[in-house]
């Protein structure tokens, strides 16, 4: 219970403290920084399968069943995230020991990235609104800062363009969370669940249209996506990572699921919307991946179409729905920031991300091969890698919910994904050798280390479903979103 | 009424962040969108003829809490227009870098990005 | 446009002598918001912003070389994150058993509540103002001076 709050204010402290003694001594800052992230991933690993605990902070505990203070949730579903943040935040600071030794200052960026991740914690774990929302925006403004990090031409306009649309979409955020203080007078989310009450009129549909826009710009979920394309491929690799693995779930995805499902309620049209963008998203998504040249820009269309895969299984709101959605979740965090890594590998190595300069780094670098080979198969669903079960339940869950065409939707963009896929592999790393492939320098071990671990984990990922795992793990993430508006019974009750 | 001015100024806004083509025109079409959603928020905790929130010494605690405006908001647009500062100096930093590295504030001149 | 090579020539006389007059007034202004936040409206942020205008105005009128004597980068940095460390350890303090077992408690005023209305009565509401203070006003007058030293620097390259 005491261990809640240490979740973002580790981070945090880190944060603060590495740039007052750090500012000469990069290594220090490496292992400081590696040491907070293994502390957090041990402290969420210590937490899964415990009972929901809710703490309230500064002792404010509830008089007469009327919230006082802020509270921060520990259920099924927090567990989910946090576990998700700190895994993918540790790989990616093994990798960034020896990627980021060719910037200057790393302890401004080891400071960033430890606020980014105090943020993202504080979004999973928080059960008020507005402290949802100055969460949001520490993580966003950290990562703002952390796309510009090289400060070149293309990192500041992406960085830019990054800003003003997250900028808008925060300000929607805000005003749908005025109008839902407005209309129930509170801020924290159990009781404006049973206020509501499940009965949403216009002006709460308003509000939950505003929800929708912010955090689908969050999400980068088309028609909203226009950022994304310019903002992961501009930043460094281990910030891509982070920024497609983790930070669109959490503040785009996990936020939405949270306010929709748990406080407002899931109506049959909204869950009709949502399916609808999931299922445009996952197109479009894949259709514009296919015909780009830089390896990363690849990489950053295929994010908004897996995104849309967790979508539209989030909308269906049924229990296998939700479970498969929340496991595509996941698994996409962990190959997605194992593609990332790999095209930083690549980028490190040959000085360039033009996939018609590349060919035939196979040989050169067997490693960076093998890994990338992994989690190709595992993102384009072909078994037994992980990302085989979790498309395949998710179509098996449209089925089950009787919606065929957004079925067959999935399907189809699964076979485009791996046509995508296939021929990114044979591009880059089969075939024969052109420029770029000639002086190669080798890859540092640091960053091998942080790519081998998450090529294990795409092929151990599809253990996950087996029932002992999934009943600690998934299911009850899955039951809390799918519970909807009883989150505020064990919420207020304790 | 009052708050269909509100809305109309987060309009103006989010006009000028879609049309304007000056960086610097963006940037206060941001804190102009900004200000109206936290005027929006201010407005809410209105009480017709309430007092200010601020308690003395003659008040009793009754009295005064029926009949003060709400300082909830209050507290959250302090948060909000400092979160508002902190993002628009990010956005004015990597505004200037920007002009250094271009050499011009007009959007459609920084386009290298493209696809 | 202010044309300014090295070492800039400032504003008038007239304007020079009243803000040297002037900057040590707002600064005790400044603190006054700042200490009695949970009385009267301010609290730390508004009051960390006046403190750095204190500072903003020396570099307006006399150039920044001015304002760097006074406060130097580096110790704005530092003070910077020793504020935010100071506001963490407060909250955390809050965690120990003693002092009441939670995150962010005001153990001060649950041990010792003072009478209304005085200074003292808030418990860790003051440490905490002054923590954010110093966060706010090292955080603004650092992010002023420097967009302030990258213009002057293209310029130079120039």
């Amino acid at each position: 219970m005491q261990i809640i709050p240490l979740f973002v204010a580790i981070p945090l402290g880190a944060a603060f403290f590495i740039p007052m003694v750090g500012r000469k001594n990069p290594r220090l800052c490496d292992m400081l920084t590696n040491i907070t992230t293994l502390a957090l991933f041990l402290m969420a690993l210590s937490v899964i399968g415990k009972e929901a605990a809710v703490y309230w902070m500064g002792g404010w505990i509830p008089r007469l069943g009327v919230p006082l203070g802020i509270n921060l949730v520990l259920d099924g579903m927090s567990i989910f995230m946090l576990v998700t943040i700190s895994l993918i935040s540790l790989l990616v600071t093994v990798y960034a020991i020896q990627y980021m030794d060719r910037f200057t200052s790393k302890a401004r960026f080891y400071s960033l990235f430890l606020l980014m991740v105090a943020g993202m914690n504080g979004v999973a774990l928080t059960g008020d609104l507005f402290n949802l929302y100055v969460f949001l925006e520490i993580a966003s403004i950290a990562s703002y800062a952390l796309v510009a990090f090289g400060c070149e031409h293309e990192e500041l306009e992406a960085s830019f363009k990054y800003l003003v649309l997250g900028s808008v979409a925060s300000t929607l955020i805000l005003f749908g969370i005025a109008i839902t203080y407005a209309m129930t007078g509170s801020l924290n989310m159990a009781q404006i669940s049973t206020i509501i009450g499940g009965d949403l009129k216009a002006i709460h549909l308003f509000a939950v249209a505003l929800f929708i826009s912010g955090f689908g710009l969050k999400a980068a979920l088309v028609p909203f996506h226009a950022w994304l394309p310019d903002a992961h491929p501009s930043a460094p690799a281990p910030i891509s990572a982070m920024l497609s693995g983790v930070l669109i779930k959490t503040i785009g995805i996990y936020a939405m699921a949270r306010i929709i499902l748990n406080v407002l309620g899931l109506t049959p049209l909204i869950s009709y919307i949502i399916m609808v963008l999931g299922t445009i998203s996952m197109v479009v998504g894949v259709l514009l991946c296919m015909g780009q040249d830089d390896i990363k820009r690849f990489l950053a269309y295929s994010s908004i179409s897996q995104v849309g895969y967790v979508v539209l299984g989030i909308g269906l709101g049924t229990r296998l729905g939700i479970a498969a959605a929340l496991f595509h979740l996941i698994n996409h965090a962990v190959f997605k920031s194992l593609l990332f890594l790999n095209s930083g590998a690549v980028e490190y190595a040959t000085g360039t991300r033009d996939l018609n300069k590349m060919g035939g780094l196979r040989e050169k670098l067997p490693v960076t091969g093998a890994t990338s080979l992994i989690g190709s198969m595992s993102i384009a669903g072909i078994p037994p890698f992980s990302g085989f079960w979790s498309k395949l339940f998710i179509i098996l869950a449209c089925v089950q919910a009787e919606r065929f065409g957004f079925a067959a939707w999935a399907a189809g963009v699964s076979v485009l994904t791996l046509a995508a896929f296939m021929r990114l592999q044979r591009r880059a790393f089969f075939g024969e050798p052109r420029e770029a492939s000639a002086a190669v320098q080798k890859v540092p071990g640091s960053m091998k280390v942080s790519m081998v671990g998450l090529a294990i984990l795409c092929v151990v990922m599809g253990l996950l479903w087996l029932p002992q795992a999934q009943q600690t793990f998934l299911i009850p993430a899955a039951r809390v979103l799918q519970e909807g508006l009883d989150y505020a019974s064990y919420v207020l009750g304790m | 009424m009052h708050y269909a001015l509100c809305l109309m100024l987060f309009m103006v806004g989010l006009y000028g962040v879609l049309v304007k083509r000056n960086l610097i025109k963006i940037i206060i079409s941001l804190i102009i969108m900004e200000s109206a959603v936290n005027v929006f928020i201010v407005m809410v905790g209105y009480r017709k003829d309430g007092i200010a929130p601020i308690m003395n010494k003659a008040m009793e605690a009754d009295a005064f809490v029926r009949s003060t405006v709400d300082p909830l908001p209050q507290a959250l647009v302090l948060t909000a227009i400092v979160i508002g500062l902190g993002v628009t100096a990010m956005t004015v930093a990597i505004a200037m870098r920007l002009y250094e590295r271009y050499g011009t504030y007009d959007i459609k001149e920084i386009r290298k990005l493209k696809g | 446009m202010v044309d300014d090579v090295v070492r800039p020539k400032g504003m008038s006389p007239i304007v020079k002598t009243v803000s040297m007059w002037v900057k040590g007034f707002i600064l005790v202004f400044g603190i006054y918001i700042v200490l009695y936040g949970h009385l009267t409206p301010g609290g730390g942020f508004g009051g960390g912003v006046i403190i750095a205008m204190a500072f903003v105005l020396m570099t307006l009128c006399c150039g920044k070389h001015e304002a760097l004597k006074r406060m130097p980068l580096g110790v704005a940095g530092e003070m910077d994150s020793v504020g935010a460390l100071m506001f963490l350890v407060i909250a955390l303090l809050g965690l120990s058993a003693g002092l009441g077992g939670t995150f962010f408690t005001n153990y001060i005023a649950k041990a010792d509540p003072g009478t209304p209305f005085k200074l003292l009565s808030g418990g860790t509401i003051l440490l905490s103002n002054i923590a954010i203070a110093l966060k706010v006003a090292t955080s603004l007058f650092l992010v002023f001076t420097l967009l302030v030293m990258l213009r002057v620097m293209y310029k130079d390259e120039r």
